[in-house]
């Protein structure tokens, strides 16, 4: 699972507006261009450090939010084996929200202010996750495109400049590949089955192929921070190219399996070496980013319910080791 | 009476990019003769840029009696490995 930056356009402008010492931030911006990692206690630039708090926790926010549409279906898994790969899977990404927090905390953030910032809806998760998942088809196609897209976004995020965020990177793209082919797998079954099957699985990928697209962020020319965080190598490649890169690794394995991408304009470029596309409905994407997403409301309720009647297992927790270290303090 | 000075555990990063790694102990008064004596004792031929020391009493370690019970049940988890999945032949990319 991923997020593309989404932030509230001249945010990180004004932050870059408080003065820093020229000679550290030349210093760091000469390292930062040699390609070096910048570790949790080196110097870097405020902007730098909002920039990455608001990154790493969207992406934090993401896999945790991401459990939601997946675990709806662990219930009805049509097999034990299904069900069994859905749970491994949505286990899976809890811990990659978990690397991800940590990593987070390493900038000065707390866990508290993280949790607390997505439950306000002050901070912002990956749009794809507030679709809603209609049949079983939806997980093949979950994990087929969704973590597709997210394998292209993460992989050259594990040369990122931040040091903790590229380590975790890492551990979830080693992850990630077993994600993706379970629901290959699924959509490939499906796609061969009866004809039932096969419109469950060609709806779910008209339903999920666009706002998979999206997930890559707004197109270049539109895409305020970019510019920014490809000069700290935050970002390593560009919307618009990684975009691209998913496109054209995907379309030949749905004709592989006998489905069709929905996309009239798709049509493959010689000149380009790359397939064109047609036009992505970016206003649907901006109304998502906003929260008018079809199950925003669902999600966060979903997210803050679950918060808040943990609560006394968290309280529980804290006050049984008070009084085992109260014991073995007597002792 | 002498009072033996704590154990450290020490942790090196090789280099920015990589995690520290633990690399073996030193006994020290304090954190700072803990570091100083790190430094000496494991970075004196350019083994690492940056050191962590913690106190080897505060490191919780788990019980090799209970390996088993911890670390087997991921042996007959086979699906959480991408090559447990069959992908039809000639489909790439993924």
């Amino acid at each position: 699972m991923y997020t593309t930056e989404l932030s509230d356009k001249g945010k990180v402008r004004a932050a870059q507006a408080v003065a820093e010492d020229p000679e550290r931030l030349a210093h760091f911006d000469a390292r930062v261009a040699a390609d070096d990692f910048i570790e949790p206690k080196d110097w870097m630039p405020e902007a730098y450090r909002k920039t990455l708090i608001r990154q790493i926790s969207q992406h934090a926010h993401s896999e945790i939010v991401g459990m939601l549409p997946e675990g709806n279906w662990i219930t009805r898994a049509p097999t034990l084996r299904r069900k069994a790969v859905l749970l491994a899977k949505v286990q899976d990404e809890g811990g990659h929200g978990l690397y991800l927090y940590s990593a987070a905390e390493t900038l000065g953030t707390s866990r508290d202010e993280m949790v607390e910032a997505l439950h306000s809806g002050r901070a912002k998760y990956s749009t794809i996750f507030n679709y809603p998942t209609l049949t079983w088809a939806d997980i093949g196609a979950i994990g087929w495109l969704v973590d597709g897209a997210a394998i292209m976004n993460q992989v050259p995020l594990q040369r990122t400049s931040y040091g903790p965020y590229a380590r975790a990177m890492v551990r979830i793209c080693k992850e990630e590949s077993f994600h993706q082919r379970q629901g290959f797998e699924i959509m490939t079954v499906m796609a061969g089955g009866s004809a039932a099957q096969k419109r469950m699985a060609q709806d779910a990928l008209n339903r999920w192929w666009w706002p998979s697209l999206m997930m890559f962020g707004p197109p270049d020319d539109n895409s305020p921070n970019s510019a920014q965080s490809m000069r700290w190598r935050i970002k390593r490649e560009s919307n618009d190219e990684i975009r691209q890169r998913f496109i054209d690794a995907t379309v030949p394995q749905a004709e592989a399996i006998g489905l069709e991408i929905p996309d009239a304009a798709l049509k493959w470029n010689e000149a380009r070496g790359a397939y064109d596309f047609g036009e992505i409905d970016w206003e649907e994407f901006y109304a998502v980013v906003r929260g008018e997403g079809p199950l925003a409301k669902e999600r966060m309720a979903a997210r803050v319910s679950a918060w808040e009647d943990g609560a006394w297992v968290r309280e529980a927790a804290l006050a049984h080791a008070a009084k085992h270290d109260a014991r073995m303090a007597a002792q | 009476m002498s009072k033996e000075w704590p154990l450290w555990e020490v942790f090196v990063r090789a280099k920015n990019g990589l995690a520290h790694k633990h690399a073996g102990s030193v006994h020290a008064a304090d954190a700072r003769m803990a570091l100083e004596a790190a430094r000496d004792t494991y970075t004196r031929r350019m083994e690492g840029i940056s050191l962590w020391v913690v106190p080897s009493a505060s490191i919780t370690a788990s019980d090799p009696g209970e390996a088993a019970a911890l670390f087997e049940p991921a042996l007959d988890k086979v699906y959480r490995h991408p090559t447990f999945y069959t992908i039809p032949e000639g489909v790439k990319n993924i």
